[in-house]
């Protein structure tokens, strides 16, 4: 068992059922997540194809690893930017569990290249994007 | 989250100083966070549960291993909420420019 590189947790006020329709619609995660549309159909083995904003480059892809919702969201991420796309794939896990009237959203990062380009860069990337996934579901009118 | 927590967990310096660490190093045990610091692990373990209820430390298991995590969630919100997006061009401006005139010092 490798060690997980990156792991977030961020308190939501939102019902699971809002988190997990804020990670799997593109609608919605093209409002905090770089402008990027996740797109899938969420079942598990199903490609993800990450389409970029305007300017942005080459959609990331991935695929479906778990789906259990509104509980356990997992994908393979293939990286499709500069060097990074040389390295292998890493897995992205989504945790929600229920807290009060609210979540809890935990996501662990791992499966990483040793040295990873892409684990260095989402050190950033990650806090910005939970970060605005929180701010989106939080002004969102109940 | 309660941000009293939060401010109380910043207040120490010990506290302050594991954060540093794991930010250095991320997904560290018990054990290598106490070596170097002049602390009884009983103590190190107290700040960290300090910091995990704070929600600035996050931890996860592997098989008989604790190990933890910088959480930085709780003081991006401290910076959304004094900060916000209209002031953030100039703050990193000033912490360019303070950074850019110390390292001349150096």
């Amino acid at each position: 068992m490798t060690k997980p590189s990156l792991v977030y947790v961020n308190n939501i006020a939102a019902p699971p059922e809002k988190v997990w329709q804020a990670l799997t619609d593109p609608e919605f995660t093209q409002r905090y997540w770089y402008g990027t549309r996740v797109e899938s159909d969420w079942k598990v083995g199903s490609p993800i194809t990450f389409v970029k904003g305007p300017g942005m480059g080459a959609p990331d892809t991935g695929r479906v690893l778990v789906a259990d919702k509104p509980r356990t969201l997992a994908f393979s991420w293939h990286i499709a930017w500069g060097e990074m796309a040389k390295e292998k794939d890493s897995r992205v896990t989504f945790t929600i569990e229920p807290d009060g009237a609210g979540s809890k959203l935990t996501l662990v990062h791992d499966e990483f290249e040793e040295g990873s380009a892409a684990a260095e860069s989402l050190k950033n990337g990650w806090p910005a994007i939970l970060a605005g996934l929180k701010k989106a579901l939080e002004s969102q009118a109940p | 989250m309660d941000m009293d927590d939060v401010f109380k967990a910043l207040a120490d310096p010990t506290r302050r100083e594991l954060l540093d660490r794991l930010r250095a190093g991320n997904g560290q045990t018990l054990g290598e966070l106490c070596e170097r610091l002049d602390m009884s692990r009983q103590a190190v373990t107290k700040h960290l549960a300090v910091l995990e209820a704070a929600n600035l430390v996050t931890s996860v298991r592997r098989g008989r291993e604790k190990l933890h995590y910088l959480n930085p969630a709780p003081i991006g919100e401290i910076y959304d909420r004094w900060i916000g997006k209209y002031e953030q061009a100039r703050v990193a401006a000033l912490a360019d420019l303070k950074r850019a005139l110390e390292e001349k010092e150096k």
